[in-house]
């Protein structure tokens, strides 16, 4: 494989950049693989790749509906973080926050991961000292957290409303200095690019339609470009899973939702990280070409449609303009939609199932995109090694049943409130 | 803006309305042995399906009264509505 250096974009610019190395091939199936991944977002793209190089299974495939890249790992707000309270995500997510510091030089593809820190806004005293119990807890799990009093969080978003009338007064905030964004497209394209040279067909425009599960033990897929065996096939595909769970006659803790997101017209740079309004779900950034790339709630009821209503854009955006008065005098460039894989405590599942050779990897809610290296990491190795790694022995799909939920945010089952 | 007929008060957009979820969901009987699978169904397992969906809403800023709403999931069309005591087919 062509080595991507300054000196690869010198040699080609001789050349009008006519002659670079397809990044991934369009490989026809094979009639039989190894392992099968369904889905070729970011979480899919990665399982392979760590397949193929953590526990040497190139014999994989990755089908894929639509295009690479093209669902939820475009579409989302490239927020990374590991600022969680509870120790089975504080650990699994801040493990990816160290494959994220790596990833560039790993890929040999600039995913511009940028680590410009998040402040969560606290409003009340009451959550200050929800905050502090919070950065107590990273702490301990080793993640940077900081205590931010109203003139620190002044200091470093000074264009916030801090004056007098506000009716939700800033009393300070929650820093993790660690979080950041990437490039979310990048991410995606890196881990095609190296998973394809390890061997891995990444077969787009492939839809599957079923699947063929024979005393319990999955030997293959159905598809609409033929019939692919199968010793192992891998869900990873995020809002889609219970239509695939559905051929499977599997029922799941799983609602499918729309979220939406926007962005401004770019300005110059005024906005140096990732801030969330703590009275409302709202949450921006700035990106490297200056739009204010924002979100916030769900639409609010099940949806496949990958598009929302205006309702939702004008709550998030009063939240917003409440934070942000500036904001008010920018233009809207776009807003998109994705659908989510709303688990029922808010929390992922990466598991096996009860069918043999059939594993899970769902659940994503808001917040899949930053847990992209390390999903695929431990979905990798719960494929490769039929069973779960200390990592993800706690974001197994039984934890409904016995009880052991992880509902970090205390929403119980109704995810969609935002 | 999705526009929702309520069974009492008319055509209504669905800012005047919250969201319940799953109206084919139902709750074991009262004071007989449930399982706990039965029970795991009726509080997490969802279908999720793409396409015609019956649920629940609330008029929360009209009559306040819970209605029945069958909605395709994938192109948000509204097929019907009805009162909770009613069926949909």
């Amino acid at each position: 494989m062509q080595k991507y250096s300054v000196f690869s974009l010198i040699k080609n610019a001789f050349s009008n950049h006519q002659n670079w190395e397809v990044a991934w091939k369009d490989p026809t199936p094979k009639s039989e693989y190894d392992v099968v991944i369904i889905g070729g977002g970011g979480h899919g793209l990665a399982t392979a790749y760590y397949l193929a190089k953590e526990h040497n299974i190139r014999n994989v495939a990755i089908i894929e509906k639509g295009w690479i890249g093209g669902g939820n790992v475009g579409r989302n707000t490239t927020i990374i973080r590991s600022n969680f309270m509870y120790d089975a995500n504080a650990r699994f997510n801040e493990f990816g926050m160290d494959l994220w510091r790596n990833l560039s030089q790993e890929l040999n593809f600039n995913v511009m991961f940028s680590p410009r820190g998040i402040i969560n806004l606290a409003h009340s005293d009451a959550q200050m000292n929800a905050y502090a119990r919070r950065g107590n807890s990273m702490r301990l799990n080793g993640i940077d957290a900081k205590l931010l009093d109203r003139d620190e969080v002044k200091k470093l978003i000074p264009m916030a409303d801090f004056s007098d009338e506000v009716r939700f007064p800033i009393f300070g905030g929650l820093m993790q200095p660690s979080a950041g964004t990437a490039r979310h497209d990048a991410v995606a394209w890196g881990y095609a690019r190296q998973a394809d040279d390890m061997g891995v067909d990444i077969i787009q425009h492939c839809e599957v339609t079923g699947f063929d599960v024979v005393n319990g033990k999955i030997k293959g897929i159905r598809t609409s470009r033929g019939d692919i065996k199968a010793k192992k096939v891998g869900l990873c595909v995020a809002g889609s899973t219970n239509i695939l769970a559905e051929k499977l006659n599997m029922k799941l803790p799983i609602e499918t939702h729309v979220l939406q997101a926007c962005v401004s017209e770019p300005v110059k740079p005024l906005l140096d990280g990732v801030v969330t309004f703590g009275a409302g779900h709202f949450y921006i950034s700035q990106s490297d070409k200056g739009e204010m790339v924002m979100g916030g709630d769900l639409d609010g009821y099940n949806s496949y449609a990958q598009r929302g209503n205006l309702p939702t854009i004008q709550h998030v955006l009063t939240g917003g303009l409440a934070l942000f008065p500036f904001l008010s005098r920018l233009k809207m460039l776009r807003t998109w939609g994705g659908i989510m894989d709303m688990s029922m405590d808010g929390s992922p599942i990466i598991d096996k199932t009860h069918i043999e050779g059939l594993y899970l990897n769902c659940g994503w809610c808001y917040g899949g995109f930053k847990s992209t290296p390390v999903s695929g990491w431990t979905f990798a190795h719960t494929i490769a090694q039929d069973q779960v790694h200390e990592l993800n022995s706690e974001l197994r799909l039984n934890r409904f049943s016995t009880g052991h939920l992880l509902d970090e945010k205390g929403l119980g089952t109704k995810t969609w409130i935002g | 803006m999705l526009y929702i007929k309520c069974p009492y008060c008319g055509l209504r957009a669905q800012k005047e309305f919250s969201y319940g979820g799953d109206a084919t969901v139902k709750r074991p009987n009262i004071n007989e042995e449930v399982s706990s699978e039965d029970w795991d169904n009726f509080v997490y397992m969802r279908k999720s399906p793409r396409g015609k969906h019956i649920e629940l809403w609330q008029h929360i800023a009209g009559c306040r009264q819970w209605i029945k709403v069958q909605r395709d999931t994938a192109t948000h069309e509204i097929f019907q509505t009805a009162k909770v005591t009613e069926e949909i087919r």
